[in-house]
């Protein structure tokens, strides 16, 4: 019984619901723009590299990995506090969408550039020797090969990414974390924390299993 | 077929002076050779002696490091950018990896570049498809996967792919190094059959015997030189050079 008021109170529940759906919106329209934003420019980046160019690879490659290395809830901070300070005032949402879809960025330029490293040169070969340009071999030949590979790394980096939405928390974005966590102060329940991971779980559980069609459906033997 | 007459007729494909160096060490050094329309060229070698890069450089995969490669009087190595692309259409290459693309059908790998790059209408690029792959018989195998496919299977889909295009000129990289024995027989027989058609072909490849049945003319290089050229009877039957002489001896030991 303790066990039930404690995480499942239905009277907490049915008060703090409506703010609850307001914040999985929130958290669902910002993974949105993070999942587009960060694997186009990360996909953008992988093609530039491949053009072989050093001016166009050393920034690159200096951008993935320090984007990989710098521990996300670090650069919000700075952009959120910091940046103020030289004039530039972002919003919350604005912070973490910048922030969390460049380490998604950075991410998965790695994958899809290790993608594009294992097809074998025999295939640019022979789309190059037909007469096809280097950026149509590229769109037509090594890129998809390069996703199919990429895929499964790729599902898990940006499940990992869209779920660190949470960190809008500090910055006063109003997404689920911070709803239910500002919720369980006020109510001195548990409850509303245990609507959020119910909520994460509606949300991401079926990204999961969605995940893993897609992973078939671009899969082919070799 | 009557044999060419080279004294009347443009070469279809002329390598003059070809070089290529890969840092120091100097691969090609200074081929001549001429493919007269409807000729089969078959060139044999150790290993080594720098064939594959001597195709390689007929269609620019590999950048010669001097000298000039005309086909049908224009010339490739002036050739830049999208202009080097459409040369390329013109000469068809078939690799001893056969490198189908393996993320599209049979169809598809024989479309692909008839649409993309030579910009035919689909339904045309389908017909054209369809026929070649008929032409190596495998237009059953259309909806395939490449990895559905024999070895022998494979080398003939890249065969119709290069094909589709309509090239002036076939290339071949020791097109059945890779294939199991049983297999050889398919390729070399849809090769016999395009000789038979009048296509112009240059092979390297180790099947003598194809050699000595289908080819017009055998080179024989070693060391990054064309040593010996001729009718195939006079290079198999009176081999002049020494090194000629001791690689037919290693060959045929090895057959054997
Ligand atoms: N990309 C390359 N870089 C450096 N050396 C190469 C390269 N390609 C070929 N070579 C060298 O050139 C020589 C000729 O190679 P190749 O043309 O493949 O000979 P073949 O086809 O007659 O066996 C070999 O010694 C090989 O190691
Ligand atoms: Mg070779």
């Amino acid at each position: 019984m303790r066990f039930l008021e404690t995480f499942f109170n239905g009277a907490v529940m049915a008060k703090y619901l409506p703010d609850l759906l307001s914040a999985i919106v929130t958290t669902l329209w910002l993974s949105a723009v993070i999942l587009v934003l960060g694997l186009s420019l990360g996909l953008a980046l992988a093609c530039l590299r491949s053009l072989g160019r050093w001016y166009l690879t050393l920034p690159i490659v200096a951008f993935a990995d320090i984007g990989r290395a710098l521990p996300p809830l670090v650069v919000i901070l700075i952009f959120y506090f910091g940046l103020p300070g030289l004039g530039i005032s972002l919003s919350g949402p604005a912070v973490l969408i910048l922030v969390l879809s460049g380490v998604l960025a950075a991410f998965a330029e790695e994958i899809f550039w290790a993608g594009l490293t294992a097809v074998p040169k025999g295939q640019w070969e022979a789309g190059r020797a037909t007469g096809l340009s280097f950026a149509r071999t590229l769109f037509e030949i090594a890129l998809p090969q390069a996703i199919r590979l990429g895929i499964p790394p790729l599902v898990n980096r940006a499940l990992a990414i869209t779920k660190m939405t949470a960190l809008g928390s500090v910055i006063g974005v109003k997404e689920i974390l911070s709803v239910s966590s500002s919720a369980q102060s006020f109510s001195g329940s548990a409850t509303p924390l245990t609507m959020a991971a119910l909520a994460y779980l509606a949300i991401f559980l079926p990204a999961v299993l969605l995940s893993r069609l897609l992973e078939r459906r671009y899969s082919w033997a070799v | 077929m009557t044999a060419p007459s080279p004294v009347h007729q443009r070469p279809m494909l002329e390598i003059n002076r070809l070089e290529k160096r890969f840092g120091d060490t100097e691969v090609l050094k200074s081929i001549d050779l001429r493919v007269q329309p409807g000729e089969l060229v078959f060139v044999i070698g150790p290993s080594g002696s720098g064939k594959s890069t001597m195709l390689r450089c007929c269609n620019r995969l590999e950048e010669p490091s001097a000298g000039t490669i005309l086909l049908d009087g224009e010339h490739v190595t002036d050739c830049r950018g999208a202009a080097l692309d459409r040369m390329r259409l013109k000469i068809g290459m078939v690799f001893q990896g056969f490198h189908l693309y393996p993320h599209k059908s049979v169809l598809d790998n024989v479309m692909l570049a008839q649409l993309r790059a030579l910009k035919r209408p689909k339904a045309e690029a389908k017909a054209r498809a369809m026929e070649m792959l008929s032409h190596v018989g495998l237009a059953h195998k259309a909806d395939a996967m490449p990895s559905e496919l024999s070895g022998g299977q494979q080398q003939r889909v890249a065969i119709a792919r290069a094909l589709a295009l309509d090239p002036k000129v076939m290339l071949f990289d020791e097109p059945t190094s890779a294939l199991d024995p049983e297999l050889v027989g398919s390729v070399l027989k849809v090769m016999r059959q395009l000789r038979d058609e009048g296509m112009t072909m240059l092979v390297v490849s180790h099947e003598m015997g194809f050699a000595r049945e289908a080819a017009d003319r055998v080179v024989f290089m070693d060391g990054g030189v064309v040593v010996e050229a001729g009718p195939p009877e006079a290079i198999f039957g009176n081999p002049q050079s020494d090194r000629l002489k001791s690689f037919l001896a290693r060959v045929s030991k090895a057959e054997e």
